[in-house]
């Protein structure tokens, strides 16, 4: 077990210290300054001139905020009518799957457009190669691409001194794709090939067992997918089981690699923002309290996961690595339990372990750090979320002193204040009101066969489901069966609601932030680059947190744990 | 019109990553081929298996691997995702314990490790711990007229993956190679 350990700290060590290069690198590529990979700008600079588009173009937040809503609508209908479609496609199809039903298309090109990668299909089965290629690890890099245009876009607001213009939204696009997520997820890629994870267009092979039965294995071009599945905070994976599956992560070291991946960039985008305000003190400290969650759920939940299942022990037998039922034991308990923190924190939701199996307070865990939804969090909008908590400690750390709330000498008001407060509320709002909706109907029809699981964690698959969504983090108790018009419908709206509104509603902030005049610093400001005002942040995430998420994990984890 | 140069910078993006992007990996990828098919192995020019997929074994002359919720079908592969306290997968876990000992019947309960008696998440799992290996030593050894039992022992030993670099992870064993080289064992030892 002290080697299982030993993994948990090395990944999280390597994931620290490779970010803050990673962090200087975007930074420098938003800027325009001189990077290793300007030998792209051709080729950027071709594309734009196809497409028509004047990438050099300024401007304000509106025009950006329709840029951004008109193509990832295009994105949308392309991948709903793709996958309504795909049967029809004789092209690299092996298995000659069929039609996506329209409910199941419907959430899955939400699922994908919203960066969530909720999937109620199962990628050997439900989808051809061709539709893996042009719909899923597509939209896996240009959704990506547009959360961290948006987060590019709420930084240059922070930076304006009375200009109303943000930037061009294409271009910090573009160059997301290029400069950021191609690179890495070609890197990622060949790491994952070397080690045997397929990328093959053959159709699947027959074996014949040792023991002479007949396999079928599926296979396919899964590396390139499962690279940007992880770099992008993506989660889909190629196989319907993610990175449990042997072809998805072969072994401990790309599990390393793997685990690293899908939370690099969140985190390096905090080291990031500190480059491009030139306060790396306040990134510190932001990447600190960020931290403490995170370290405080991994410890819990490796401590947790690696002690086994009490009702396990119940039977007598030993648990020497931990709790396994839905684990890998290449991987173990440990450096499973530390993935699935990893990838609640930064709204990635691949797995390399089932959620639904692991013990009841680790399953609370996850549940609360998708509701917190801003621990590093996913590409550029896990920043902008964290961004809604910091208004609201400025303002309420304003009032505590006695102070006009400003953020680095720009005035925060009302309006400000109000999209900020309305953003954090939304989410919990709808996580509860669809939990709340979906145990309504299975209160009322006993045998609908959602669940499972009995009772109180029967409960949890579906609150699980709906933070998920809404938390656009994608991954499941999935045990729930979600294939159905009501999961399909009703968590495709809530992804769709919850990626689009807070994207919009941070840019829109920014572009007030920048037509405000800097302040120059006084003795009446509040120092927002102190370990005070981090400490006013940590009380102001964590109350927020537990109001509106405690009492509900009481009636699913909680109550699971104290029943054992 | 702003919304056809979106169309196009749409389809340029779907060409750039959706096809070039996949397929540049993949012609990569034909430089290793073994690896870019997810090092599949061969016996007498057979397709026998993949290195990481795991197989089905329930014959007394096998090491087994884990319980799978699909039986090591991997065309959809699967996991149970039954929650901890479920009575129902408790009850599951509890008449496994009963079948092992039934079939082992030198071996007690508390020797057993819970890996050989809880689903994996792939329902592929091609691993155990070396624990669960060596209580099945004796079954083995018994289905195959081996008398010496270190000689199975030995070869379970030589199986057992370390860490990585001696340090990082758990130490494990791959069932399907285990299972070949008790093979080419017996087989060596009828020559």
């Amino acid at each position: 077990m002290v080697n299982e350990y030993y993994g948990v700290i090395l990944i999280i060590l390597l994931l620290f210290v490779l970010s803050v290069p990673l962090g200087k690198y975007i930074s420098k590529v938003f800027q325009g300054e001189k990077v290793w990979s300007d030998f792209l700008s051709p080729l950027e600079h071709f594309i734009f001139r196809i497409a028509g588009i004047n990438e050099n173009e300024s401007m304000d937040w509106k025009e950006n905020s329709k840029a951004l809503l008109r193509i990832n609508f295009i994105f949308f209908l392309w991948s709903f009518g793709f996958l309504l479609l795909q049967g029809e496609i004789g092209f690299l199809n092996p298995l000659n799957i069929l039609n996506m039903e329209p409910t199941l298309a419907f959430n899955t090109a939400a699922s994908f457009t919203s960066n969530t990668n909720l999937q109620h299909y199962s990628g050997e089965t439900g989808l051809s190669y061709i539709s893996q290629m042009l719909v899923i690890g597509f939209l896996q890099f240009v959704s990506a691409a547009t959360g961290i245009a948006a987060f590019a876009l709420f930084i240059k607001g922070i930076l304006q001194n009375k200009v109303t213009n943000l930037g061009n939204f294409y271009n910090l696009f573009l160059k997301s794709c290029t400069r950021i997520l191609l690179p890495l997820s070609f890197t990622l890629a060949i790491i994952l090939l070397l080690n045997g994870v397929p990328a093959t267009f053959e159709s699947p092979s027959t074996i014949v067992s040792l023991e002479g039965d007949s396999v079928t294995v599926a296979s396919g071009p899964a590396a390139p997918m499962i690279a940007i599945k992880q770099l992008g905070t993506n989660g889909g994976g190629f196989f319907g089981v993610n990175s449990t599956h042997p072809f998805e992560n072969p072994n401990y070291f790309t599990n390393i690699v793997e685990t690293i991946s899908l939370a690099i960039i969140p985190i390096a985008l905090v080291f990031t923002f500190g480059f491009l305000i030139n306060n790396k003190k306040l990134s510190l400290l932001f990447f600190g309290v960020m931290t403490i969650f995170f370290l405080l759920f991994t410890t819990a939940a490796v401590k947790l996961e690696t002690q086994g299942n009490p009702e396990i022990a119940k039977l007598g037998i030993m648990q020497p690595l931990g709790s396994l039922e839905g684990k890998e034991v290449r991987l173990g308990s440990a450096a499973t339990a530390l993935w699935s923190v990893s990838t609640t924190s930064t709204s990635n939701g691949s797995v390399n372990g089932m959620s639904d199996s692991m013990t009841p307070l680790t399953g609370g865990i996850l549940i609360l750090d998708m509701s917190i939804n801003a621990i590093y969090g996913g590409v550029g909008v896990g920043f902008l979320n964290f961004f809604m908590y910091v208004i609201i400690a400025v303002f309420i750390g304003g009032l505590m002193v006695g102070r006009t709330p400003e953020f680095l000498g720009k005035k925060i008001e009302v309006r400000e204040i109000k999209i900020a407060v309305l953003l954090i509320l939304l989410h919990p709002f709808l996580i509860l009101a669809g939990t709340g909706i979906s145990t309504f109907i299975i209160n009322n029809n006993p045998h609908i066969g959602w669940l499972s699981n009995p009772s109180y964690h029967g409960f949890s698959q579906m609150l699980y489901e709906f933070t998920s969504a809404a938390a656009n983090n994608g991954s499941g108790f999935e045990g729930l069966g979600d294939n159905t018009p009501f999961w399909n419908i009703s968590t495709g709206v809530i992804m769709l609601l919850n990626r689009f509104i807070p994207i919009i509603g941070a840019i829109a902030i920014g572009g007030f932030l920048a037509s405000k005049k800097v302040v120059p610093f006084s003795e009446g400001t509040l120092k927002v680059d102190s370990v005070a005002f981090a400490v006013i942040l940590l009380g102001v995430i964590f109350i927020i947190a537990a109001l509106a998420f405690l009492p509900v994990l009481t009636l699913g984890p909680i109550a699971e744990y104290f029943s054992m | 019109m702003k919304i056809l140069k979106d169309i196009k910078l749409h389809f340029i993006t779907v060409i750039l990553f959706g096809i070039m992007f996949p397929v540049l990996i993949f012609l990569i990828g034909l430089l290793f081929p073994s690896q870019s098919k997810g090092i599949p192995i061969y016996q007498d020019n057979k397709l026998v298996g993949y290195e990481n997929i795991g197989q089905y074994f329930y014959s007394d002359k096998y090491f087994w691997g884990r319980p799978s919720e699909v039986n090591y079908n991997a065309k959809s592969a699967g996991a149970s995702n039954k929650g901890p306290t479920n009575p129902e997968y408790l009850v599951q876990v509890e008449n496994r314990i009963k079948e092992f000992l039934l079939i082992n019947p030198t071996i007690k309960r508390e020797q057993i490790p819970s890996d050989l008696v809880t689903g994996s998440g792939s329902g592929l799992d091609p691993h155990i711990s070396s624990q669960a290996a060596l209580i099945q030593i004796e079954r083995v050894a018994k289905a195959r007229n081996i008398i010496d039992r270190e000689k199975i022992l030995k070869l379970v030993n030589n199986n057992i993956e370390e860490p990585l670099l001696g340090i990082f992870g758990p130490k494990n064993i791959n069932v399907l190679k285990l299972n070949m080289a008790l093979d080419k064992l017996n087989n060596n030892d009828l020559e």
